[in-house]
């Protein structure tokens, strides 16, 4: 690789070329202030708050995308850069309409950071910023274009990494706005709720829609009885946004941390994330069944559908292949659905009394929780769903030290689990559950990966494409002898573009597709801690498969609370029961 | 002077250039300089001094250079017919005129450089020019064929933005997309439209590139300065005892120029369009219009006593505040500020030291804005409000 040398602050740094001025000082400490920039998207160079000034140039350079070259004498810190930001800073403020004292992102806000560092005037300019309503629409985001400096950030993010494109740069001058198609409310439109953008908006002007006051209410009512679920991404990630750095697992503080929240009843959805691939395995044997033996026709791929920013995605973009979409509810609705019955009896609370809440990585899964279909126990399934920020929200309110947390135990029944549950939250993670149950079932032996660690779907690649050959089955899987089970994995909606086009011209070689709307699936969801980036990403996963080694159980057939379920409640896989309260069914969109 | 002694004066000057509007035999030129080696073309452009007419003055020759140098695909050469400067409205004759002599400029460019499509980007309201210009590129698009050069041209109609003028604003435009600058480097010779090396240039510099190689450097030398060579064809508006359009050599001073078209009162000139700078009286003898002193896209607009300094700049703040293309914040939030500030200022709300505020606002814009755009605000911000403070605040 060719390089070249410049110096910063008069000190030489030797890089590779096409490196920006921003990529030489990181290299060598310095760091230069930036808001539009983002490690996950393309560079835009619009905020001008990275500019740098380079000697002999009449013009200050935006670091972020000005590439860094042979000879060049660049000042990170002069007096005209400093005056130039501290300007840019203050333009920034006048357009956003400051409320940091009430603000939610207040403290987790990259305007307000920067207005402190360079101590920068909120009423320096005259108010600019935008008057419009605020967009309450959408159950899962909020949208205050008051707050909004124009980054352009969450643009990018729909459009680069999720390919939706819900939302655009419209206008120009000073109507530059970021809007939805002709500016209908978020609820209207192609969003998928899988808030991308609300991670990686700077300020307040996305967030999500926060229910922490509504919980409160039901824990402080006497008379409910909150069952809370966890999902699997929660747990590595909650502690990032509690100040203990990315990566770390902490199952057993988040379980005392709900119950000292007071929580009636503190369970898992890592439970119902086993029992889904009890039901999707069951549901892809049978489809391949039918496709072998030939009695019936069936859909292939078949595709995961435990990611509701993926679900409507596709309901909005793809229709015609509604029937490829398992019919299996997310682990969030099984256990709503279950919480009310199966749970609700067993402990003997009427479930008119209970108030079922979720903790999710997630901001598609408030949605997801309101649609219509999800009443299967007679009630609302799942009440109300909090993020892992808001969660953390409620961990600061109530004055709880986190770090220092004993480590708790999940509340029995409904909060045991296997490995294969806690791997849903990292992309390739059902798959690898799925494939470990289904593949045991069907030749009685173990997958034959070391450590049962399913490595070609795992990792960040956008589509992970793999195939296991299924040899000396058990006699009543016969017909699946010598078969290759193909299988493919996409993360991030732009991905999942690419494997739904290929099916939708029926050229998609694969049995079983699992999606995830967001990159690096659920540890990356939109619900989990701000910010983000690929290598705190990779951090999360790693951490979700180390909590998987460290679990006793592997694999959802051998969770024995599933066994319970089936023996008690639910018959079998696929029966009637399951039918009723486990399955779903979805709604074709249009494109507006 | 009396009129008559004006207008002989002018004549003499426009003799003296007579350039842009001189009928010459477009195919023959052609002919004899697609015979020239390309390197030789360059090095005529470059010899001749021509310098950029569309605002910013980068000198031709090291641009046509630029692109033949760059690597790539396929070049292309696209000339600049957006003519969005306020007070700016040579161009259009130009096109209507001396089609012939754009296109062959641009021929000549597409030989020199090795491109082989090219494409004149028509502002919107110039769409009634659109056919007359189509027919003539289909025209031109079989001499090419038949003179056996490798090159197409066509016509795209531009969409209305003022900042569709900058140059890579114009590629995102032509491309399709929405019509904002893009971060340079690089820079079109590089990578321009569909990011290939592309030349862009101005009508105006296209028709002199092809008087250049029909007369040879050194006469287009021996007009204008030794930073201003050559000619330049003059917008003239405002409070003007004659106004249209002029081609006269560069470098005058603003005083032999106010004399000319001037209505003996007049109290400023705004040199340049609304991004240009604002030159009061006092000025006048000692600012040279050229790149030396004042470099103008061709806009003159004479201002007398009986107009208000305050509206004039109201008027351009209004103009920037819209057509600023949005993306980035000094010019998007600036150009606000800037309209604003000096309306509190008039108002009383804002007390009158806020206009060096806005003052060092400009200035911070001129150094941190994107594009050209936010840029030059402090052209016309600071020279209006520095000249003509009173007529600010009072
Ligand atoms: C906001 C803005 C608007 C511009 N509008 C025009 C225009 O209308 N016509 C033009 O020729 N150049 C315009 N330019 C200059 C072009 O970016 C570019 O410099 C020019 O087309 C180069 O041609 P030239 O070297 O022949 O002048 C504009 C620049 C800016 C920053
Ligand atoms: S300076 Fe103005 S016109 Fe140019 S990129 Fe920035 S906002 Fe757009």
């Amino acid at each position: 690789m060719e390089t070249i040398t410049l110096t910063i602050n008069d000190i030489a740094v030797e890089i590779d070329k096409g490196a920006t001025i921003l990529d030489a000082a990181k290299k060598i400490g310095i760091r230069i202030p930036t808001l539009c920039h983002h490690d996950d998207l393309c560079a835009a160079g619009n905020c001008r708050v990275c500019v740098v000034e380079q000697k002999g140039a009449r013009t200050l350079q935006a670091s972020c995308v000005v590439p860094a070259a042979e000879g060049m004498q660049i000042y990170t810190n002069s007096r005209k850069v400093r005056e130039a930001r501290k300007t840019v800073i203050e333009l920034l403020l006048s357009e956003h309409a400051g409320e940091c004292t009430s603000c939610y992102k207040s403290g987790n806000c990259e305007l307000q950071g920067l207005a402190q560092e360079y101590l920068a005037c909120g009423d320096a300019f005259i108010d600019i910023s935008d008057k419009s309503p605020i967009d309450i629409s959408s159950p899962s985001i909020i949208k205050d274009d008051s707050k909004c400096i124009r980054c352009l950030r969450c643009v990018r993010t729909c459009a680069e990494l999720q390919g939706v494109s819900a939302l655009w740069s419209t206008h120009k001058g000073n109507k530059t706005k970021v809007e939805t198609f002709l500016n209908k409310p978020m609820h209207y439109v192609v969003c998928t709720n899988c808030g991308q953008c609300v991670n990686r908006c700077p300020t307040g002007a996305l967030t999500e829609r926060n229910y922490i006051e509504e919980v409160w209410r039901a824990i402080d009512d006497p008379e409910k009885h909150v069952v809370v679920q966890t999902a699997p991404a929660v747990r590595v990630g909650l502690g990032e946004a509690l100040g203990m750095g990315s990566g770390g697992v902490v199952t057993g503080k988040m379980v005392s941390a709900l119950k000292r929240l007071g929580f009636d009843s503190v369970l898992d959805t890592d439970f119902t994330a086993d029992l889904t691939i009890m039901e999707e395995g069951t549901e892809l044997l049978a489809r391949l069944k039918s496709a072998l033996q030939g009695r019936k026709s069936a859909t292939f791929p078949m595709m995961t559908s435990c990611s509701p920013g993926w679900i409507k995605f596709i309901e909005h973009e793809f229709p015609s292949l509604l029937d490829n979409l398992s019919t299996c509810k997310s682990p969030q609705q099984m256990f709503g659905a279950l919480a009310k019955t199966y749970y609700a009896e067993k402990i003997g609370v009427d479930p008119a009394k209970m108030v079922s809440v979720s903790v999710m990585p997630c901001t598609a899964k408030k949605f997801e929780a309101n649609r219509p279909e999800m009443y299967s126990s007679g009630f609302k399934d799942v009440d109300y769903v909090l993020t892992t920020r808001e969660l953390a929200h409620m961990i600061r309110q109530a004055g709880l030290n986190f770090a220092d947390l004993e480590d708790g135990k999940f509340d029995s029944i409904m909060g045991e689990s296997t490995g294969a549950a806690v791997i849903f939250g990292a992309t390739g993670g059902v798959m690898e559950a799925a494939l470990r149950t289904a593949y045991e079932i069907v030749t009685g032996r173990e997958v034959p990966f070391k450590n049962l660690n399913i490595e070609p779907v795992r990792g960040m690649e956008g589509v992970k494409a793999a195939g296991i050959k299924v040899e000396n089955v058990k006699d009543e899987w016969k017909f699946l002898e010598g078969a290759e089970l193909k299988v493919a994995v996409a993360h991030g909606l732009v991905n999942a573009r690419k494997v739904m086009q290929e099916a939708e011209k029926g050229m998609s070689p694969y049995h079983f597709v699992e999606i995830m709307a967001c990159p690096g699936g659920c540890i990356g969801g939109g619900g989990q801690p701000i910010p983000t980036s690929p290598a705190i990403r990779l951090k999360r996963a790693e951490a979700i498969y180390e909590a998987d080694e460290a679990l006793p159980l592997r694999k959802s057939h051998e969770n024995p609370e599933i066994a319970a379920i089936y023996r008690e409640f639910l018959g079998e896989p696929l029966g009637h029961k399951s039918h009723e309260l486990l399955h779903t069914h979805y709604t074709p969109r249009n494109r507006t | 002077m009396n009129s008559d002694e004006k207008a002989k004066r002018l004549r003499g000057l426009q003799e003296k250039v007579n350039l842009i509007f001189r009928e010459i035999d477009c195919i023959e030129l052609l002919e004899r300089a697609i015979k020239e080696d390309p390197e030789t073309i360059i090095q005529k452009i470059i010899d001749s001094g021509l310098r950029g007419r569309g605002g910013a003055g980068f000198p031709a020759g090291l641009k046509w250079k630029g692109a033949k140098e760059a690597a790539g695909g396929i070049k292309y050469v696209v000339c600049n017919a957006d003519e969005g400067e306020p007070g700016t409205f040579k161009d259009r004759r130009i096109l209507d005129e001396q089609t012939d002599k754009v296109i062959t400029g641009m021929a000549i460019c597409a030989h020199a450089v090795n491109a082989t499509e090219g494409s004149i980007y028509l502002r919107g309201e110039y769409n009634f020019l659109l056919s007359k210009l189509s027919a003539k590129c289909n025209t031109w698009n079989t001499i090419f064929k038949d003179k056996g050069l490798v090159f197409k041209v066509g016509v795209k109609s531009g969409s209305g933005a003022y900042v569709c003028g900058e140059e890579t604003a114009l590629f995102e435009s032509m491309e399709g997309k929405r019509g904002e600058p893009r971060n340079k480097p690089p820079f079109p010779v590089i990578a321009g439209y569909m990011d290939e090396p592309t030349v862009i240039n101005n009508v105006e510099t296209l028709a002199y590139a092809a008087m250049i190689i029909a007369d040879g450097p050194e006469s287009f030398k021996a007009i204008g300065t030794k930073d201003s060579m050559g000619g330049k064809v003059f917008s003239i508006s405002g409070d003007a005892s004659v106004k249209g359009i002029f081609e006269l050599p560069l470098g005058m001073n603003l005083q032999e120029f106010v004399d000319l078209f001037g209505d003996d009162d007049t109290k400023a000139v705004q040199v340049g369009g609304s991004s240009g700078v604002c030159v009061p009286r006092k000025n006048f003898a000692d600012t040279i219009i050229g790149f030396e002193g004042v470099p103008t896209g061709g806009s003159m607009m004479l201002f007398n006593s009986t107009r208000s300094m305050y509206h004039v700049l109201e008027n351009y703040l209004e103009f920037f505040e819209e057509e600023s293309c949005g993306q980035c914040t000094p010019c998007r939030a600036g150009c606000q500020q800037l309209l604003k500030g000096i309306e509190a200022v008039r108002s009383g709300e804002k007390p009158l030291s806020y206009i060096e505020k806005l003052r060092d606002l400009a200035q911070v814009m001129s150094v941190a804005s994107k594009c050209g755009l936010g840029q030059s605000l402090v052209n016309p911000f600071n020279s209006i409000t520095r000249y003509f403070r009173e007529e600010i605040c009072y």
